[in-house]
């Protein structure tokens, strides 16, 4: 990094899909309650305190309050892990938001290591169940039946570029980025067009351009602006149009890509912007054409293929990346980026090691040559749900994986410590360590502070309004020295980190 | 810009690695079909019974 450019601090937050097969009065607030509880074990009291959240913030300026919909009950199923990341229930699925990452390869690692804590949590909880019950959890975002839920994407970015600008420049590459960041779906949903296979499994579902909804009426752009973090300095863009990934390299190339195009448009490097004539119907269109073929028309009359708009997307971003100097991880990101465009544009079914929907299309296509299927033979829908379970025998991504048929980025300790511990470089270290070492005196937790009850009349809120302060470089050798919770609030001197 | 222009800034350099890259994407397509129908009966082990009823009862609350 040159001096003056700014790390930017990403993050996922997946809710995963959830059933009790057998169970005739499932209750999915009550199973997704389960498994958090399961995993939680004493955790299960460290409040999540929700006094600094305020999802009613909009990024256009126009802030409002949303009555909150959350329920105080729910800190009863909400923890915060060693790892720094939340788990908790969130409209009626397990939710797991990862800790504060400075690295795209960094986020994808603790994406990953969400999956081992759904399938710990499974594990624990599954001795509730009664004689052939047991936990299904999809890391997918639909159920082919019209609900969609999300695998939602944080950028801290700053709070200087005008609104208007991260929605002219971001809107075509969230739109047209779909051809690697799609899990792919079998059919159509919400009243879309019919289709056989489609690239993603959110594109349906997309029918604003830009707003603050998140559970209906999803905008390509979404105005949630919470960043937990100086709002004077940091806007979040909370981008809600991505789809989870089971491979680790395309979520991987979907941060980092995004990324790259985040410090473009910041060092004013985008000469121009791609502005789509309709890109709210460009979403499906380009999704429903697994082809890539689909020509999308442009605000000044041109039309341009996702893979053309993606081409020139990472022409202008690794011209500015070859400007200044970011690192190997980018060199690495460029590459990848490019060897995908270029094999989506050979035949897409080359990715088939790397992206979701095409190795989804690979068994799909498989079984209807080998079977004779129809598109709409259940058995097809199946399969497309079961990719996605994140059972380590059952789940068909992690076949494909254990047998070595999908690109790794991470090896199994890898993600084992991802599990356990938190990231270095921002307050998620200083978050995480404190649950490991002194869970005991915490009783609430949430992105910008920690609270301890050091058995004083009054308890002790540690601020940490500033993300990539709290890292192991700043805090590591402190927390080392003391012993109790009361010497590290002595040696903190009350201050922020 | 048109998509000739377009095509020209793409970064493949000659026509000489153009031929490369269609000779591995022949390699590589056979090694995908060699390797289908086993990845189809490991999966035949694993696969959830009676699809219809599995899909038909798979239902999610909506999200975020």
């Amino acid at each position: 990094m040159t001096e003056g450019q700014q790390l930017k601090v990403i993050g996922t937050e997946t809710e995963f899909g959830i059933s009790v097969l057998n169970q005739s009065d499932f209750n999915p607030v009550a199973a997704s309650s389960s498994l958090v509880n399961s995993y939680a074990g004493k955790r299960a009291r460290i409040k999540w305190s929700f006094d600094e959240e305020s999802p009613g913030r909009d990024a256009r300026g126009f802030g409002f309050d949303l009555t909150p919909t959350f329920d105080m009950e729910s800190g009863l199923v909400n923890v915060v892990l060693g790892n720094g990341a939340r788990f908790y229930v969130d409209h009626a699925h397990p939710e797991y938001s990862s800790p504060e990452c400075v690295h795209p390869r960094e986020a994808a690692l603790y994406d990953k290591a969400g999956e081992y804590v759904l399938t710990r949590a499974i594990e624990n909880a599954q001795r509730s169940l009664g004689e052939g019950q047991r936990f299904l959890v999809h890391k997918n975002n639909s159920d082919g039946k019209g609900n969609s839920y999300g695998a939602h994407e944080n950028y801290l970015i700053s709070r200087a570029i005008p609104f208007g600008q991260i929605v002219q420049h971001m809107t075509a590459f969230f739109v047209t980025r779909q051809i690697f960041t799609g899990s792919g779906k079998v059919g159509s949903e919400n009243g879309r067009p019919e289709v056989e296979y489609q690239i993603t499994q959110r594109a349906d579902f997309f029918e604003e351009e830009v707003g603050l909804e998140t559970t209906l009426k999803r905008p390509i752009i979404n105005t949630r602006d919470e960043p937990h973090a100086d709002p004077a300095k940091y806007r979040r863009l909370h981008v809600i149009i991505g789809d989870a990934n089971l491979s680790e390299v395309q979520t991987f190339l979907k941060l980092g890509s995004t990324v790259a195009v985040l410090y473009a448009l910041e060092e004013e490097a985008l000469p121009e912007a791609l502005v789509m004539a309709d890109p709210v119907s460009a979403v499906w269109q380009v999704s429903h054409d697994p082809s890539l073929q689909t020509l999308v028309k442009f605000a000044d009359g041109r039309t341009m293929s996702a893979l053309e708009a993606q081409w020139q997307y990472l022409e202008w971003v690794g011209k500015h990346m070859s400007e200044s100097d970011r690192g190997e991880m980018f060199t690495d990101l460029l590459r990848l980026w490019e060897e995908v465009l270029t094999d989506l544009e050979l035949d897409p079914i080359r990715t088939a090691d790397r992206l979701d929907w095409t190795a989804k299309l690979r068994i799909l296509q498989g079984y209807r040559e080998r079977d004779g299927l129809q598109w709409n033979d259940p058995k097809l829908r199946l399969l497309d749900l079961q990719y996605h379970d994140v059972d380590q025998t059952r789940g068909l991504y992690n076949r494909l994986a254990a047998g070595g048929r999908m690109k790794r980025l991470f090896s199994e300790e890898e993600i084992q410590t991802a599990v356990r511990r938190p990231p270095d470089d921002t307050r998620a270290f200083f978050r995480g360590e404190c649950v490991a070492r002194f869970g005991d005196s915490l009783v609430a937790a949430n992105w910008d502070s920690l609270v301890f009850d050091i058995g004083e009349e009054a308890l002790r809120r540690v601020p940490m309004m500033e993300p990539l302060r709290g890292g192991k470089d700043r805090v590591g050798e402190l927390l080392d020295r003391v012993d109790t919770p009361a010497e590290l609030l002595r040696a903190l001197g009350g201050d922020n980190d | 810009m048109t998509d000739r222009e377009h095509k020209q800034t793409q970064p493949r350099e000659s026509e000489t690695e153009e031929v490369a890259a269609e000779v591995v994407a022949e390699d590589q397509s056979e090694v995908l079909t060699d390797r289908i129908d086993d990845i189809l009966d490991e999966i035949d082990t694993v696969l959830e019974e009676n699809a219809e009823e599995f899909v038909k009862n798979y239902v999610q609350k909506g999200g975020q």
